[in-house]
């Protein structure tokens, strides 16, 4: 009975400090230094899957709160769709870019 | 080409907060979160609440789960209001017409079996939460959104919305859950009763009625905010 409460409260422990250090991560994802430190995208869709999964493991804490309800809602919303919303903002803010410095040469090749 | 997404980042670098307000900003949520974890420590010991109160009225709501019974019946004003911000959400996201055309990607094979494959399940699982929501966990918005992520799947698989369901019902479908919580709601003051106070012998099959609206209507907003550009106004 005593292994099992250490057990536990080891597990509590170690959802809450991955939680912290998820949520740090994924704030700190942008400015993160990697070999295509020049691509903004690359982060920017590092910090997505980063938020996506600190939502997963969100619902497990809520799981370990008894509330299976909200665990449910939070995988499926939280970490579901508006991680998949979040990538289909990122993949838009890139095709208006694109479009964006398109025109920009177009410009400038004309005058 | 990535130039735009790039000035976003030397903006960040550019407006960075000098060191002394770092430290004062660092010294300040210490002390914050120092004092709520203070608070949280020396609190009283776990009290009930008003889980008591709900235990004890549990029978006249027509369910057996008493999430589900405080989400419906017993605090039906909150849910309403949830649902309205919900639409009025959507709402605000579709005026966001922009010029982008919806433009369609043909899906690798892997995406468009497995969407063949698991669009059936999804639908099964969505209505098997909707009906174990009234004795387990579960219930309207969890089936709602198991519906809104198997939309999802159909669109980014290229599945061509506007050919097969008509302007009008998917309008009608977004409004639904909203509308059926309402006039619920308003029946209830034909006889006399408060708004949204359901008498209890039907209050199951009231709550059933409008948790299966809310999923349909729940399911469809959220597909649609993965819409702008296929129903859009000035077509």
């Amino acid at each position: 009975m005593e292994t099992i409460n250490i057990l536990n409260q080891g597990i509590d422990l170690l959802l809450a400090s991955s939680l912290l250090c998820l949520a740090w991560l994924t704030l700190k994802a942008d400015e993160s230094e990697t070999e295509l430190h020049h691509l903004t995208y690359i982060k920017l869709y590092r910090a997505i899957i980063l938020f996506i999964s600190f939502g997963f493991l969100m619902s497990l804490v809520w799981i370990r709160l008894d509330a299976p309800d909200i665990a449910m809602a939070e995988a499926a919303i939280g970490a579901g769709l508006t991680g998949a919303l979040l990538l289909s903002a990122l993949s838009r803010l890139r095709f208006l870019s694109r479009r964006i410095s398109r025109t920009e040469n177009n410009n400038e090749s004309a005058s | 080409m990535n130039q735009h997404l790039n000035n976003y980042s030397t903006f960040k670098k550019k407006n960075k907060f000098p060191g002394a307000v770092r430290i004062l900003l660092l010294v300040l949520l210490t002390l914050f979160f120092s004092s709520l974890v203070l608070v949280v420590y020396s609190m009283s010991l776990p009290t009930r609440g008003l889980s008591l109160l709900v235990t004890s009225k549990l029978d006249l709501s027509g369910v057996t789960n008493p999430v589900t019974a405080v989400l419906i019946n017993f605090r039906g004003y909150d849910t309403l209001l949830e649902m309205a911000v919900l639409l009025l959400a959507l709402v605000g996201i579709l005026s966001f017409n922009s010029d982008l055309e919806h433009h369609r990607v043909l899906p690798l094979s892997v995406l468009d079996i497995f969407t063949r494959l698991l669009v059936p399940i999804l639908i099964l699982i969505s209505g098997y939460l909707l009906w174990t929501g009234s004795y387990s966990p579960g219930g309207a918005f969890q089936a709602g959104a198991v519906l809104g992520a198997a939309g999802v799947l159909l669109l980014l698989s290229n599945w061509k919305v506007e050919q097969y369901v008509n302007r009008f019902f998917w309008k009608l479908a977004l409004v639904s859950g909203l509308a059926c919580f309402i006039l619920t709601g308003l029946a209830q003051m034909v006889w006399s009763r408060y708004f949204l106070e359901y008498v209890s012998v039907h209050a199951g099959e009231i709550i059933l009625l409008i948790e299966s609206m809310a999923t349909i209507s729940i399911g469809f907003i959220l597909t649609s905010l993965f819409l702008t550009g296929v129903f859009s106004v000035s077509k």
